[in-house]
C-alpha cells in the first residue's frame, strides 16, 4: 500500500507537526521540472518520429536541362514512368508557379509574379514517395528510371538533409529522458534525506517503541506514512503547475500550423505518461521512505 | 501476539554465564558476569557510580547485547537470537529509566496505554486498565497531563506505570528512586513490591543503601569495576538449584 494505514492513536505517537517543512516544496519543484521535462521529451520523440517517417520514404528528383522544353518534357516523362512502378506510391510535378511563390517569398515579390522571377531558369522537380520500406532497393530502381527518361538528373533523398535534424531532435529526447532519471533519482533523495532526519529527529521516541516491543514494521509505518503524505502534497501542487504550464504552452501552440513544430505534440500516450508520473513518484518515494527506514532501524538493536 | 517462551519449570528466568561488555574498542566496562535470576524474586543491583549497573540493565532489557559469554532469558539464548525476534522478548519486560524517557507530546494516559497499544490491544480494552493504573499511582486527575507539566516524582510514578500495565514477567529498573523524596521512594518501593507478590522478577538498580532492607527475601549483587561480587556463589547458583 502506497500510504498505509495506522491506527489514529499510533499516528499520535509522531508529532502533529510535519516531519520536515521544506520536503513538500522541494519535492513540488521537482515534480513540476520532471513533468515538463517527460513532456518536451515526449513531444519531440512525437516530432523526431513523424519527421523520420515522413522523409524516410520521400526523394525529389531534380532535372536540370538547359533547354525548357526539353525539361519539360523530361520532367512529364519522367513522373508518368515512375507513376507507373509498382514501388511508387505517387509522383508529383512540382509546379512552376508554386516554385515561384516559394522563391518569391525570398526574392520579396508578394505575388510572385515578379518578372524577374519568371526569367530565372527553375529548375523541374518531382516529389516521389515509396512504397514499403526496401529504401535501398527502391533508389537503385529509380535512378535506372531517371537515367533512362532524364539523363543528367539529380535524385534528393529527403532524409540526407533532414535527417540530421530528426537526429538531433531525437537526442533532444533523449537528454529530456535523461532529465527525467536524474529529476526522479534527486527525488528519491529528497526523500531518503528526509526519512534520514526524521528518524534522528525522533530517535528518543523510536528507542522507548522499540524497549516496550515495537517491531520495525510498526516503526516504520509511521513514518512511511507521515512521508508519503508530505511527497503526495508536494507531487499533487507541482503536478497541478506543471499541467498549468503545459495548457498554456499548447494554448499558444496550437497557432503554429506548419514548419516542424507542427509535427510536436503529446498524444493519448503521452497524456497517460503524464498523468501516470505522479502515481509513480508517490509510490516511488513512499518505497525509498520504506527502505531507507528498515535499513536504518536494523542498524538500532 | 509473542513468540518468547516461558522459562521451564524451576529454571532461570535469566541467565548469564562469564558476560562481558565493551563498547568499541575499549576495555571491557563488564568483565566475567556470571548470575541466575529466580522467576519471582526481587533483586537489588548496587555498585558506586560507573561500576556498570546500567551496561548490566540495558543486558537485561535487551538494549545491548553482550560481547562475549551467554545471556538466556526465558530459556532462550539472546546472544545470537535473530532481532525480528526480540520485539516479542522485550514486550514481557518491563523498564522504568533514570530519567523517565515519557515520550513528550503524549498525555500520561497515552504513555501509560503505550505498551499495550505496541502489543495490540484494542481501544475498546485499553480504558479500563490505564484507568486503573492511574488511580494506582495516584494520578487519576492528571490524565491528560503532558510530562512537562507534572513533577518529577509524577513522571516516574508515570513511568512506573508504563512499565507495568502490560504485567511484565521482569522488572528492570534503573534508578526509580533517584528523582524523588525518601516518602516518595517509600511508596514507589511499595509498588515493585506489589508487583513481585503478583509474579513478577524485579530488579532495581539503586545507590540508596536503606532501600535494600526494606523488602523482605530481597537479593543484593553488587557491581564493582564491572565485575559482579558474588563470595557465596548464591548469584551464580540460587540455593533453589544448588545440588
Amino acid at each position: 500500500m502506497i500510504i498505509p494505514r495506522v491506527p489514529v492513536q499510533h499516528r499520535r505517537l509522531l508529532p502533529d507537526r510535519r516531519l520536515s517543512g521544506p520536503t513538500p516544496w522541494v519535492i513540488a519543484i521537482l515534480m513540476m521540472l520532471t513533468l515538463l521535462a517527460a513532456a518536451a521529451g515526449v513531444g519531440l520523440a512525437r516530432s523526431a518520429n513523424a519527421i523520420g517517417s515522413a522523409i524516410a520514404g520521400r526523394v525529389t528528383v531534380q532535372i536540370v536541362t538547359a533547354n525548357p522544353v526539353t525539361r519539360a518534357q523530361q520532367a512529364a516523362a519522367l513522373r508518368r514512368a515512375a507513376a507507373a512502378q509498382p514501388f511508387v506510391r505517387s509522383a508529383r510535378s512540382v509546379g512552376q508557379e508554386e516554385l515561384q511563390e516559394t522563391l518569391g517569398q525570398w526574392f520579396g515579390s508578394a505575388e510572385g509574379n515578379d518578372p524577374v522571377l519568371q526569367s530565372l531558369p527553375l529548375p523541374a522537380l518531382i516529389d516521389i514517395d515509396f512504397v514499403g520500406e526496401d529504401r535501398s532497393g527502391h533508389m537503385a530502381q529509380l535512378r535506372a528510371l531517371v537515367a533512362a527518361e532524364a539523363p543528367g538528373a539529380r535524385i534528393i533523398p529527403h532524409a540526407e538533409w533532414l535527417g540530421p535534424v530528426a537526429q538531433l531532435i531525437r537526442s533532444l529526447a533523449w537528454i529530456a529522458g535523461g532529465l527525467v532519471l536524474l529529476m526522479t533519482l534527486a527525488s528519491a533523495a529528497v526523500v531518503i534525506m528526509t526519512a534520514r532526519a526524521a528518524l534522528a529527529t525522533h530517535f528518543p521516541t523510536i528507542e522507548i517503541l522499540h524497549l516496550i516491543g515495537a517491531t520495525d514494521r510498526q516503526i516504520t509505518r509511521l513514518f512511511q506514512r507521515r512521508i508519503a503524505i508530505d511527497t503526495a502534497y508536494g507531487i499533487a501542487l507541482g503536478s497541478v503547475v506543471a499541467a498549468a504550464i503545459l495548457l498554456l504552452i499548447g494554448w499558444q501552440w496550437t497557432g503554429i500550423t506548419s514548419g516542424l513544430a507542427a509535427t510536436a505534440s503529446l498524444g493519448p500516450a503521452g497524456w497517460a505518461l503524464l498523468l501516470a508520473l505522479p502515481l509513480l513518484a508517490i509510490a516511488l518515494a513512499a518505497l525509498t521512505a520504506r527502505q531507507t527506514l528498515l535499513a536504518a532501524l536494523k542498524k538500532i538493536l | 501476539m509473542t513468540d518468547a517462551p516461558s522459562p521451564r519449570p524451576g529454571g532461570a528466568m535469566v541467565e548469564f554465564d562469564s558476560v562481558g561488555l565493551r563498547y568499541g574498542p575499549d576495555a571491557e566496562v563488564l568483565c566475567d558476569i556470571s548470575f541466575n535470576l529466580q522467576p519471582g524474586s526481587f533483586y537489588f543491583l548496587t555498585g558506586p557510580s560507573g561500576a556498570g549497573k546500567t551496561s548490566l540493565l540495558k543486558m537485561l532489557y535487551l538494549a545491548q547485547r553482550p560481547s562475549r559469554g551467554i545471556v538466556r532469558l526465558f530459556g532462550e539464548d539472546l546472544v545470537h537470537m535473530p532481532r525480528q525476534r526480540l520485539p516479542g522478548f522485550r514486550r514481557r519486560i518491563g523498564v522504568v529509566f533514570q530519567d523517565f524517557r515519557l515520550i513528550p507530546h503524549l498525555s500520561a494516559r497515552d504513555n501509560i496505554a503505550l505498551p499495550l497499544r505496541i502489543a495490540g490491544v484494542g481501544e475498546e480494552d485499553l480504558s479500563g486498565p490505564v484507568g486503573e493504573m492511574l488511580s494506582w499511582i495516584g494520578l487519576g486527575d492528571r490524565a491528560d497531563a503532558r510530562p512537562a507539566t507534572l513533577s518529577g516524582g509524577e513522571q516516574q510514578r508515570v513511568a512506573i506505570a508504563r512499565a507495568v500495565i502490560a504485567r511484565p514477567q521482569l522488572l528492570v529498573a534503573d534508578e526509580p528512586t533517584g528523582n524523588v523524596d525518601p516518602e516518595m521512594a517509600m511508596r514507589l518501593l511499595g509498588l515493585f513490591e506489589a508487583l513481585n507478590r503478583l509474579g513478577t522478577t524485579v530488579v532495581v538498580a539503586t545507590h540508596d543503601i536503606h532501600l535494600i532492607s526494606r523488602i523482605e527475601n530481597a537479593q543484593m549483587m553488587r557491581l564493582e569495576r564491572g565485575r559482579l561480587a558474588d563470595p557465596t556463589g548464591a548469584l551464580r547458583y540460587p540455593p533453589a538449584n544448588r545440588v
